[in-house]
This record gives C-alpha cells, sequence and structure tokens, in this order.
C-alpha cells in the first residue's frame, strides 16, 4: 500500500520504541500550534484516560514557540490507549521559561510516550521536564527527549529527569536524553533512572500495619509526585494524581 | 501473651533459628541479649513475617492467635509492635501521611473509627513531644535525612501513635547518644510498661536497661535461648561477657 510506507519506521531516531503499526490511518501532519507571546504565562494540560469510547491510538504532536520572557507549563497523564504518544517541539525565545511534567502508567503490551524536542534559540531561557513512568504486564513506557542549544544561546538552563518503575516483569521503560549543545556557557542536566519497588520499604510498611496495595499505592504516589511538583494549581495536580493513581489501583 | 515453641527458622536455607522456645506473659519486659550472629535480629524479623525468613519448624501464639498464619500487616493490626535496628527511608511519603494511613489501616481492621486528620495531629504531635522530637520532622519524608539517633527516636513516636499491645524493638538503642538513650528509654517505659502489654528488647548493652528495667534477660546464642534470668543477669554479661557467663550456663 502506498502509504503505508510514508509511516515512520522504528529505524527513526523518534520513533525507535512507539507501536508504528498502530499509526496507520492517523494524521501524522496534524500538529497543533501554540504561540505564546511575549511576557505571558501558558498552561495547559493533556490527559488520556479510560474512556467509554476508547480508541487504539492516541496521537498528539504539539509545536510550541514561547516569546521573550513567557512561560509556557505542560502537564501531561497517559493512563490509557493501546498506544499514546505526546510529541513537543519547544523554541524558547530569550529568557523564557519551558516546564515539562508527564506521567505515562500502562500494563498488557501498551505503549506511552513522551517525546520533546525543546529549542533553546536564544539566551537566557530556561526549561525543566520531569518525566516518572509506571508500567506492568508487558507495558512499556518511553521518554525520548532532544535538547538543542544553539550557538549563542548562552546563560541555557535546562534539565531533563526521567524515573521509571517496573510493577511486574515483563514490563519495561526506555530513556532516551539527547543533547546538542552548540553555545559554550550553558547548563544542561539530564538523569535517567530505572527500578521497581522497594520490598525493604514495603514491610517496613506492612510491619506498621499498611496492607501491601496501600503500601504501593503510598509509593507510586510518592514516586509520581516528582512530576507535578511544579502545577501550583492543587486541586488540577490532585486529579491528574489520582487518574494515574486510580489505573494503577485497576489494573493490579 | 506472646508464646514462642520450638521454633526453627532459616534464611536462604541457612538455619538462624534452632529451637528457639521463649514466653512472655503480659506486663513482662522481657531484655533479649546474645553476641553477634547469635539470632537476635532474625527473631524479630520472623515475629514480624518478613519475607525471605521461613519458619520450618514450631509455632509463635500471640494472645491465642497463629501469629505465623498472618499477613506482616494483619500482625500489626492484631498488636505487635516492630522496631526496627535500621529504620527505612520511605522518600515521597511523610511520616504525618505514613502513619495516619498506617494507624487507621490498623484501626480500620479492627472495627473501630478513622481518626479525623485533626485527632491525627493532635496525637502525633503529643507523642513527639513525649519523644522530645521536632513536630516540624512528623511533616518530612519518613526517616529521610534523619540522623541515627533522630530516626530511633522517630520509630519510637510511630509506636506511641500506634499503641500497640506487644513492642519487639531490635537495638533501639544503637547509635543513640547517652541523653537520646534517656529520652528513648523514657518512651519506652511511658508507652510500653502497662500490666496488659508486654516488651521483647533485643540490646547488646545494660546501659538501656538501667532505664527500662526488664522484668526478665535471657540469653541467645546460635539460634535458642541458652540461659534466662533476672536483671542481674545482663549486669553478670557487662562485667564477665558472653563467654564467661555462657560457660556457666
Amino acid at each position: 500500500m502506498p502509504e503505508a510506507a510514508e509511516l515512520p519506521t522504528r529505524r527513526e531516531e523518534g520513533w525507535r520504541y512507539s507501536a508504528v503499526e498502530r499509526l496507520q490511518g492517523e494524521a501524522l501532519d496534524d500538529w497543533r500550534t501554540i504561540d505564546i507571546a511575549a511576557g505571558e504565562t501558558f498552561r495547559d494540560t493533556l490527559v488520556i484516560r479510560d474512556a467509554d469510547d476508547p480508541q487504539p491510538t492516541r496521537l498528539h504532536r504539539w509545536r510550541v514557540t514561547i516569546g521573550e520572557g513567557a512561560t509556557c507549563e505542560l502537564f501531561a497523564v497517559l493512563a490509557a490507549a493501546e498506544y499514546a504518544r505526546l510529541e513537543v517541539e519547544v523554541t524558547l525565545h530569550k529568557g523564557a521559561h519551558f516546564e515539562f511534567g508527564g506521567i505515562t502508567v500502562g500494563g498488557r503490551d501498551t505503549v506511552r510516550e513522551f517525546v520533546t524536542r525543546t529549542i533553546h534559540a536564544e539566551p537566557e531561557a530556561t526549561s525543566n521536564q520531569t518525566v516518572r513512568a509506571v508500567h506492568w504486564g508487558h507495558g512499556t513506557g518511553n521518554f525520548l527527549g532532544n535538547i538543542d542549544v544553539v550557538r549563542h544561546a548562552q546563560k541555557t538552563d535546562a534539565a531533563q529527569d526521567f524515573k521509571g518503575l517496573l510493577l511486574e516483569k515483563g514490563a519495561s521503560v526506555n530513556a532516551v536524553p539527547q543533547l546538542e549543545i552548540f553555545a559554550d556557557d550553558v547548563k544542561c542536566a539530564h538523569g535517567a533512572s530505572v527500578g521497581q519497588l522497594d520490598e525493604t520499604a514495603r514491610f517496613y510498611m506492612a510491619a506498621r500495619g499498611v496492607s501491601p496495595e496501600l503500601a504501593r499505592r503510598l509509593m507510586v504516589q510518592a514516586f509520581l509526585g516528582d512530576a507535578l511538583v511544579a502545577l501550583d494549581d492543587d486541586e488540577t495536580r490532585e486529579t491528574l494524581m489520582q487518574i494515574a493513581l486510580d489505573k494503577v489501583d485497576k489494573a493490579l | 501473651m506472646l508464646k514462642i515453641d520450638n521454633l526453627h527458622a532459616e534464611i536462604d536455607g541457612k538455619t538462624i533459628l534452632n529451637g528457639l522456645t521463649l514466653e512472655i506473659p503480659a506486663g513482662e519486659v522481657h531484655a533479649i541479649m546474645g553476641p553477634n550472629g547469635a539470632g537476635k535480629s532474625t527473631l524479630a524479623y520472623v515475629l514480624g513475617g518478613r519475607p525471605g525468613y521461613e519458619v520450618t519448624q514450631g509455632s509463635v501464639s500471640f494472645n491465642g492467635v497463629d501469629l505465623l498464619d498472618l499477613e506482616p500487616h494483619e500482625r500489626a493490626a492484631a498488636g505487635l509492635f516492630l522496631g526496627f535496628q535500621y529504620p527505612v527511608e520511605i522518600p515521597g511519603v511523610s511520616n504525618l501521611q505514613f502513619l495516619r494511613e498506617a494507624l487507621n489501616s490498623q484501626r480500620k481492621a479492627r472495627g473501630e473509627e478513622a481518626l479525623t486528620g485533626g485527632e491525627f495531629l493532635k496525637l502525633a504531635k503529643d507523642k513527639a513531644a513525649l519523644l522530645k522530637l521536632d513536630p516540624d520532622m512528623l511533616k518530612r519524608h519518613v526517616n529521610v535525612g534523619f540522623s541515627g539517633g533522630e530516626k530511633k527516636r522517630a520509630e519510637m513516636v510511630q509506636m506511641g501513635i500506634l499503641d500497640p499491645k506487644f513492642a519487639v524493638l531490635d537495638e533501639t538503642d544503637s547509635g543513640l547518644d547517652i541523653d537520646a538513650l534517656r529520652v528513648v528509654g523514657d518512651g519506652i517505659n511511658a508507652i510500653m510498661r502497662d500490666p496488659a502489654k508486654g516488651v521483647l528488647l533485643i540490646t547488646h548493652y545494660q546501659r538501656l536497661l538501667e532505664v527500662v528495667k526488664p522484668d526478665k534477660v535471657s540469653i541467645l546464642s546460635q539460634g535458642r535461648i541458652v540461659r534466662t534470668g533476672g536483671p542481674e543477669l545482663a549486669i553478670e554479661l557487662e562485667n564477665d561477657g558472653y563467654d564467661a557467663v555462657m560457660a556457666d550456663a
């Protein structure tokens, strides 16, 4: 089929761990454009959760431009669909700030992923990305994060932090931080780690009367919390957390 | 209250407890002393139900209930408290949240009403004051960034909040300076010295036993109790050492 040839393949860096076979019929060129004027603050959230009308694939591609001194805050929870992907391409102008908090949760053989490309195009811009992934069954969580700092974007301060928590054998997470830095006076930090629930902590909690299910919930909540720390709207933060935790509780 | 009979337990196929028999009635503080590797911490973990510690023979009855038949969290709800030698850090979970969940889980299991946020906060502050622990520390994550002494005080604050019927305290005195030792010892007395409660106090040193005066002292060696006596046995051990005292046994 001719259109199949146009679909991305896993050979492409940005789709390396994706469920590309689920892209058939998806509008790949459908980018949402977000332009934030100088000095403005913009916040948006994306939640993909279980619904009455489940869609096998949920693809979101956002292209964001953050004007001088402006701020963009994006928070996302990917908790449903066989394949869910949020791809964000951000261009930061002078002194702008980009904040990203992402959570993926999922089991069975679902794939949920964030792909970000953060372009520090001018000096003194800052960006902070925190992604937490909790998976079980044969579920997969991915974070591919590109940070580009152009030659004259001095005083850039960019940070990227990923942690994966695997609740069952068979689940997996993939983290690919990629930094391309062409300026010489910048700070770029990135970290990635993968682990499982701390059994010693679980026993400690049990010894105080906390059931294994509640212990897991408390520990998963603590783990995911980092991704939403920067969200200063309590109600939204609690809603997002609840969606993620309910997903884990329902599945396990 | 607690009746351990001919208990055998192993870890990774290695036998650690080897026919341990011990009975602690209500109202008694029973100290267990013993050389390194005798099985003291293993005894504590087996009573708490830690995964990986396999009981191969014997029984443990707690107020008439088969303790070994219960899951670890059920043992806690039944009134057993295990004070850890190395309290565990739980990043991201505050002491207040953890202890409120723990207490209300226990109360629910016993068919009691849950405490409200206000009621719980007052209880937590009272117990922190008893152990001279800065109440602000309750807002911090469980044991994260606590010094060795603070961790042990926090353990005792937890014990005060949960108000167990029986406490197994595994080297609660290790890592404490002299003043903290007295505070923690006084805390144990205040919380657990009660005709309806019991304590199994695992320690290396006589110093804690000067504050928490035991009714009985037993020596654990190679996985079994080799001698039981009154408080004078601890003094004898302090003076003469294990080898000499056990040679007399």
